[in-house]
């Protein structure tokens, strides 16, 4: 069975340091992951491993197939990451980032155009589509950042810490664009402080600890949000 | 090589909106070449003098300001986490490095065009248009030298907080084999000298730009590696 994402025996350590230790990870296709955790658990540099924005001490990646060490091109292509911060130029316009992504990820000029006009239509903001992006407030950036990292199609999409400065109204447009059709069929990893928002989103919950998962399991295994807590809460400290 | 033009296109959009970095290198050059040109007073007039000092203002003029300009380069790419997305595209290093080159070049190679003018008058010079075109090709073979290898330790020094103090002191002695040729090019020019006359000085030119393009885009990947 192909995998969107497999992960075997990965550790990272930086220095002496040891941050991840021999992780194992099978995510499926279409298969919804939060990974919880507290801080300086390993959570980002894992996010950072599979998208290869850093090289593991050991073990390997596996993102569709793809071996993140032999072909990390066709690993980036697969990916779309959101981060906390927007990765998007300030001094260019909305219109003008997307199409700057769609062209680095060798999208065709029409289909481009057309995938523009879609996304920004999908993420509301087609009638600011032609200002700068630094007259922005956060929660249109993060709106742009989503369309931002939807542009090429990606079949795995990477969140890290997507919560971050987002008012609860941009949080909940954010949480609609999640369960909305652009999303659908791609497979996500979360990484989250927001135990209650990102519990209600996911199709399975990972705990990682100390830079080992201490807990792998399905939502479903949950009776709800308080059941998980009251279970997982010794876990996150 | 068409992504590395999309990444210099994207950044000389940027770059024209603000105008940042052309406008600070080019009143930064301007002012070195003013204050030179009083420094020499009667020294103006004649012309063998200014001759052998004049190359070199205009030199130290442009790999300053061009240092102004290499000290933000990465900047716009580390705000807002740009520099991430750039690296999470489906490209190597190396076109990212070509890209980054490619703008640097053009901004500095603008401000040098625009600034060449004042020089000429500040320092009462008489160039013909073939002396005008050599000396347009030592600056490009000299400012390629600068940006290839600037650009690369202008990744390198980018998670340090004292880049911009750190930039010069790696870069000047890196530049020197670039500098020294560039500067005997540029006054053979202003000597009279035909291309005949410099042409071991360009062809030094010429090797270095490509031994530092070629190095620095195959050690990119670890400047801009975490």
């Amino acid at each position: 069975m192909e995998y969107a994402v497999s992960i075997r025996k990965l550790s990272k350590a930086f220095g002496k340091s040891p941050v991840l230790k021999n992780l194992d990870l099978d995510l499926k296709k279409g298969e919804f992951a939060v990974v919880f955790g507290p801080n300086g658990a390993g959570k980002t540099t894992l996010l950072k491993l599979i998208a290869t924005l850093a090289e593991p001490t050991g073990g390997s990646v596996f993102v569709s197939g793809f071996n993140a060490a032999e072909e990390p091109e066709k690993v980036r292509n697969e990916i779309g990451m959101l981060s906390h911060e927007p990765y998007l130029y300030g001094e260019l316009t909305a219109r003008e980032n997307l199409r700057f992504f769609g062209q680095m990820y060798g999208l065709d000029k029409q289909k481009l155009e057309e995938r523009i006009a879609h996304l920004l239509k999908e993420v509301g903001l087609e009638t600011r589509a032609d200002e700068r992006v630094n007259t922005f407030s956060r929660g249109m950036k993060q709106r742009l950042s989503i369309a931002r990292a939807l542009i090429h199609e990606p079949s795995l999409l990477l969140l890290d810490e997507p919560y971050t400065g987002l008012d609860p109204k941009a949080s909940e447009v954010f949480e609609n664009l999640l369960k909305s059709p652009a999303f659908e069929g791609s497979s996500k990893i979360m990484v989250s402080h927001d135990l209650e928002r990102s519990f209600a989103l996911c199709d399975r919950v990972l705990v990682l600890n100390a830079g080992r998962f201490v807990y792998d399991g399905l939502k479903t295994n949950f009776s709800g949000f308080e059941d998980f807590r009251e279970k997982c809460a010794p876990l996150l400290t | 090589m068409i992504r590395s033009f999309y990444i210099a296109a994207k950044d000389l959009k940027a770059e024209f909106r603000t105008k940042q970095m052309l406008n600070s290198m080019f009143i930064f050059s301007l002012m070195v070449l003013v204050v030179f040109s009083i420094s020499f007073g009667d020294f103006l007039g004649d012309s063998a003098k200014v001759a052998k000092l004049a190359p070199g203002v205009l030199w130290v003029s442009f790999t300053f300001a061009g240092m102004l300009g290499l000290s933000r380069t990465f900047v716009l790419e580390s705000e807002n986490g740009c520099l991430e997305a750039l690296k999470l595209c489906p490209v190597d290093r190396g076109t990212i490095y070509t890209g980054k080159v490619l703008s640097n070049l053009a901004i500095m190679f603008l401000m040098e065009i625009v600034t060449l003018p004042f020089f000429i008058v500040l320092f009462n010079y008489g160039l013909d248009p073939r002396a005008l075109l050599l000396l347009a090709l030592i600056l490009l073979l000299g400012t390629f030298g600068f940006i290839a290898v600037g650009t690369l330790l202008s990744a390198l020094t980018l998670g340090t907080r004292t880049r911009e103090l750190l930039l010069p002191v790696l870069l000047l002695p890196v530049l020197l084999p670039v500098l020294i040729p560039a500067v005997e090019a540029t006054a053979g020019i202003l000597a009279g000298n035909g291309i005949v006359g410099i042409s071991s000085e360009l062809r030094l030119l010429a090797a270095y730009d490509l031994v530092f393009f070629v190095v620095s885009n195959l050690v990119f990947e670890y400047a801009i590696s975490d």
